[in-house]
């Protein structure tokens, strides 16, 4: 790290996150003026336009890549017209001990007297909310399911390739083109697609005016700069944001402005879930990076000063914070910038290169919360880079995680997409598979499969809260065998999913007709072509995901109940309900009966993955294929971020032993303290779930750093990788830290402030995380090697 | 039909990366004709099942006292139960009764079938990293035909091996075995034949022999020596058995490996009391100084692993 870089990282990691009404206000202001007056594309067009115009721009000293979404570094933006925060809402943000953002009274009170008053009613929360049926609501507020669109827009987009070869003036002749070929007299939509066009069309201005303004600025600074460095480094600055984004990049620096301002264009415009993501980042500046170095214009160094300054405005802008907030509910700052390294090109060769190695330092000097990245493993990416990013592991940031770039692109050819598209594609927020550039693949929220398997065992009623909630699936102590019980689930599954489906399509015509995103669908393929938003069907590919939480639970559950209750009958089924309506108070002879003497997921036992795989199966058969709103359909996602701690906090005991209100499983991990055969145990289970399937599984390790010493530890793992991956697993991801440091950081946070951990499909620092996530991450299975 | 041989196995790990190249299983065959002082997994000693007691996981629901037919359990003031090793037979009631898993059974008979079932399940990842089986011990080679039996097998099934082992064995036998083995992980602990007697058990001629004669027919040696403060850690020792080594031609590797208190808690889970009770691993200059004197006489040497 360089003295500039180090200066603009202390920076960037000291701030406090703020809240930050301007862009409430600048909307609300437009809205009420001019609300009515457009067609809602152009309407939105303008409305992204007019905070180009009008937000404060900001340059800060030693910057080279140049913008911010807020006012200033880790001032966050809102958007009301999607969700309108109330005062409480604020008041609980600023005041919380863990993820504060700092409110200053004034925004308070422009929030009360200006936002506020506009939006009560109008944003897109309240309407949906509105409408929203009761029987929905109910399994909602018990914990079946969560629901993006409630809180943010829909997201999870990544780009191609595509933005280094046009610029915005590029796309506006396309979208010129496309409005004059649109045929009125034949196509029924055209009028619609002529408002969406231009609303394009005014997105690209909007973007060229932004950064001229940053020009501008920097012109201006440079007039008064003293330091004949800086004059020029300001000047070099103001040239670059001439250039980009009207034009195609020339060089790496203009290579990397261009990107963030179109970063900075989509989270301005709207806040999808998931940021926004460069997709193959060192794919695409491999050639600036060659071209530039062979003609003596960057060398390496310079090269990755620009990467960490980049680096850096990422992590300048956390994630929006949510609405309807509990002190509890801390969520996290980052905002899931995955960056993929390595991977394949478009036309199946290694994607690796010179920046794929100048990227992996730059995130382990800078061990910064964004952006976070992901090594896409093929069997053609050398070991050489499988072990750099062993060595970033190795030091315990719980990034890169890693994918297996082939089966990413399985995974994608088994929905349709050619494999040029899917080798482009690949993995963005934590594990989410998608084709980058080219595809709107919406997350739709999470399901507690745990949670129906409650149901089951109660039928229908939500032992919580003891409403009846659910389908009445019988009584299980009439239930006469486990495929009795087995079916009763498959059904309460279709009911529940079949509940969320219904609701989500609601939720994605809203969106469709009331939040187009005009920007990004400019820089989506296939948008500008067929006169269609993002969010209407218009990329190439629309996937919608819903992300399945639990399996391990539920699979050890229901290994309990087939082994015990139906099949060696030790224990009666009315003995075992009794126990968990206890939880388990006074019965812990049973519960260890049950959490020792069971097979269980993690262990390569045939017995409890074969139940995995057809709890797999049976919500594969529930989601995939079923038809979206957009012309395309639903698949299967096996993640759970954090979400597993959420839902635990809704389950009561679980037959595997659980305790009530604890976590369950995450991702497709096993279930804390079941896998005792060690990782390739977990690896072999894991293996046997037919992963291309999914749109992503998410298998967390936890290593003693003692494992991973020396270049034979570093070199086992690798290995490790390679087998699960010859399995057919999607992801693994690496904690390597000790139980020691995570009870020493607990009781002296302030000296382990950037001990970074693998919280789900990202890492967040240890101490910023509350007590749940910390316990849960110190729950989790050390592996020792032995 | 070899399938059918059968031996005392006190463990099974798989993942295990410390006991020879790539990523292995190692098999702990139950049984040591040497007493180390230092031995961390004393458990492995005796040829014999043995109980092994954790009280701390220990529920209290009595289920043990009542399964034991030799009455050899009671119940403790502190809630939790005594053993009387002296009345229990090792029947294993108590261990099937007691699901806190407090008492269990270290140590029970395989046949190379069982063995070999969960030896294949993760050949993939033998295949991908270089790894394989690892024998180990106790002492590998006191149970000879169930040893050669496993290593037959293995070699049938094209899975690489090793034999972790003290070299206390008849020649006969060692040899016999090394036409099965594709590495010997050899332990060296101490060159003075006395001093040896005193700290593991038995002299040491056999075993120096027993490596000559390994090397003399080319079989590839990985040499293990433990580092034990007090014990074998001096500069004559160190620079005898460095001496040593470089006389065998057919050595691959030299580990140091650190002495490590982590057996300590399974003396006591066995009823037993720990020699080396005080005795802290050694620094890593310390590991630095003692891997400098091993390598005089031109040895290339590792720490650790």
């Amino acid at each position: 790290m360089n003295e500039r870089v180090k200066r603009l990282r202390h920076l960037s990691f000291e701030t406090a996150p703020s809240f930050s009404a301007e862009r409430a206000v600048l909307v609300t202001e437009f809205y009420r003026e001019n609300a009515g007056r457009y067609s809602v594309p152009v309407l939105r067009a303008l409305n992204f336009k007019n905070l180009c115009e009008k937000k404060t721009i900001y340059i800060g000293e030693d910057e080279l890549v140049v913008g911010e979404r807020g006012p200033a570094p880790k001032a966050v933006s809102t958007f009301p017209e999607l969700t309108c925060h109330s005062v409480e809402d604020l008041e609980v943000l600023n005041t919380r001990s863990m993820q504060r953002y700092l409110v200053d009274p004034k925004d308070v009170e422009l929030y009360r007297n200006v936002v506020i008053p506009y939006w009560q009613g109008r944003s897109m929360r309240d309407r949906a909310f509105a409408e929203i049926p009761q029987g929905w609501k109910d399994l909602y507020e018990a914990g079946l399911f969560t629901e993006f669109m409630e809180q943010r827009a829909p997201g999870h987009t990544s780009l191609d390739g595509t933005i280094y070869r046009k610029g915005m003036l590029d796309f506006k002749k396309e979208i010129a083109e496309a409005r004059a070929a649109l045929d009125f007299l034949n196509d029924p939509e055209a009028t619609e697609k002529d408002e969406e066009l231009k609303a394009m069309g005014i997105s690209c201005d909007a973007a060229i005016l932004f950064a001229e303004r940053h020009a501008a600025l920097a012109e201006e600074m440079a007039a008064s700069e003293k330091d004949p460095l800086r004059k020029e480094e300001l000047l070099q600055i103001a040239r670059v944001c001439h250039h980009v984004p009207a034009h195609a990049p020339r060089t790496f620096w203009e290579a990397l402005q261009m990107y963030w301002f179109v970063h900075l264009g989509t989270i301005t415009e709207l806040n999808g879930w998931d940021a926004m993501s460069p997709g193959h980042l060192d794919q695409h500046l491999a050639p600036f990076y060659e071209a530039e170095t062979a003609a003596g214009t960057l060398d390496r160094d310079c090269a990755k000063e620009l990467l960490s300054c980049f680096w850096i405005k990422v992590n300048n802008t956390p994630a929006p914070p949510k609405v309807g907030v509990t002190a509890a509910e801390s969520g996290t700052y980052n905002d899931f910038t995955n960056i993929n390294l390595g991977g394949l090109r478009p036309d199946g060769s290694d994607g690796s290169s010179e920046v794929s190695y100048i990227v992996l330092e730059v995130m382990d000097e800078l061990r910064l919360l964004q952006p976070q990245g992901n090594v896409q493993v093929s069997t053609k990416t050398p070991d050489r880079l499988l072990k750099a990013a062993g060595r970033v592991i190795r030091n315990g940031l719980g990034y890169p995680s890693l994918f297996n770039a082939d089966v990413v692109v399985m995974e994608q050819v088994r929905v349709g997409k050619t494999p040029e598209d899917a080798r482009e594609g690949g993995t963005s927020g934590c594990v989410e598979t998608g084709a980058f550039g080219k595809e709107a693949y919406l997350l739709t929220g999470y399901l507690n499969v745990p949670k129906v398997l409650e149901l089951v065992l109660n039928n229908g009623t939500d032992p919580l809260s003891g409403k009846k909630i659910g389908m009445e699936t019988g009584d299980p102590r009439t239930f006469a065998s486990f495929d009795d019980l087995y079916a009763a689930f498959e059904k309460q599954l279709a009911f529940v999913v079949d509940t969320k489906i219904q609701v989500n399509n609601y939720l994605e015509r809203m969106y469709a007709r009331y939040a187009p995103a005009p920007f990004l669908s400019v820089v989506i393929a296939d948008c500008i072509e067929k006169g269609k938003d993002y969010y209407n069907g218009g990329p190439r590919y629309n996937t919608t995901y819903i992300q399945c939480c639990g399996i391990g639970t539920v699979t050890d559950s229901m290994s309990v109940l087939k082994k015990h209750v139906f099949e060696e009958k030790t224990v009666p089924m009315e003995t075992l309900l009794g126990a968990l309506a206890k939880n388990w108070e006074g019965e812990e002879q049973l519960r260890l009966f049950a959490f020792n003497r069971t097979p269980f997921y993690g262990n390569d036992d045939d017995y409890a993955d074969g139940i995995m795989r057809r709890v797999y199966d049976s919500l594969f058969r529930t989601i995939d294929g079923k038809p979206s709103t957009k012309g395309d359909t639903y698949h299967l996602n096996m993640l759970s971020t954090t979400c597993h701690i959420y839902f635990g906090k809704k389950l009561g005991a679980t037959p595997n032993g659980r305790f009530a209100h604890l976590p369950e499983s995450d991702g497709t991990s096993p279930s804390h303290g079941a896998d005792r055969k060690g990782p390739t145990a977990v690896i072999k289970s894991l293996g046997k779930m037919d992963q291309i399937k999914s749109g992503g599984t998410l298998l967390n390790q936890r290593f003693l750093p003692s494992v991973l010493a020396g270049e034979e530890g570093l070199e086992k793992l690798a290995q490790l990788v390679r087998s699960y991956f010859r399995l057919g697993g999607h992801h693994i991801q690496f904690n390597v830290v000790d139980t020691e440091t995570l009870r020493a950081a607990q009781k002296t946070p302030l000296e382990y402030r950037d001990l970074l951990v693998r919280v789900a499909g990202y890492s967040d620092y240890f101490v910023d995380l509350d007590i749940h996530h910390q316990e849960e991450i110190i729950a989790r299975t050390a592996q020792e090697g032995f | 039909m070899e399938w059918d041989v059968r031996g005392i196995v006190f463990d099974l790990r798989k993942y295990s990366v410390h006991d020879g190249p790539g990523i292995r299983t190692t098999v702990f065959l139950k049984g040591c004709p040497l007493a180390c002082l230092w031995c961390h997994n004393p458990e492995s000693q005796s040829f014999w099942p043995e109980l092994l007691h954790r009280p701390s996981s220990c529920i209290g629901c009595g289920a043990c006292i009542a399964a034991c037919p030799e009455k050899a359990l009671a119940p403790s003031p502190d809630g939790g139960v005594i053993l009387d090793r002296k009345r229990c037979i090792l029947c294993g009631a108590c261990c099937r009764a007691c699901v806190a898993d407090a008492l269990e059974m270290a140590g029970k008979s395989l046949s190379v079938a069982e063995v070999m079932a969960t030896v294949r399940e993760d050949v993939l990842f033998y295949d991908q990293s270089g790894g394989g089986v690892t024998f180990s011990g106790g002492e590998p080679l006191s149970q000879p035909a169930f040893l050669a039996a496993l290593l037959r097998a293995c070699r049938g099934e094209e899975i690489a091996t090793a034999v972790d082992t003290s070299g206390y064995a008849p020649s006969e036998t060692l040899l016999a075995v090394a036409e099965l083995a594709d590495l010997f992980l050899y332990d060296l602990k101490h060159m003075d034949s006395r001093r040896h007697e005193e700290v593991a058990g038995v002299p040491n001629e056999l075993i120096l022999e027993n490596a000559r004669l390994l090397s003399d027919r080319n079989v590839p040696l990985w040499i293990r020596i433990p580092l034990i403060p007090g014990i074998n850690d001096d500069e004559r020792n160190l620079c005898d058995t460095g001496a040593f080594v470089t006389t065998l031609q057919s050595v691959r590797k030299v580990s140091l490996l650190p002495y490590h208190p982590s057996g300590r808690d399974k003396y006591r889970k066995l009823g037993r009391t720990y020699a080396l009770s005080s005795l802290a691993t050694p620094s890593s200059e310390e590991m630095e100084r003692a891997a400098e004197l091993l390598s005089r006489s031109g040895l290339s040497v590792t720490i650790g692993g």
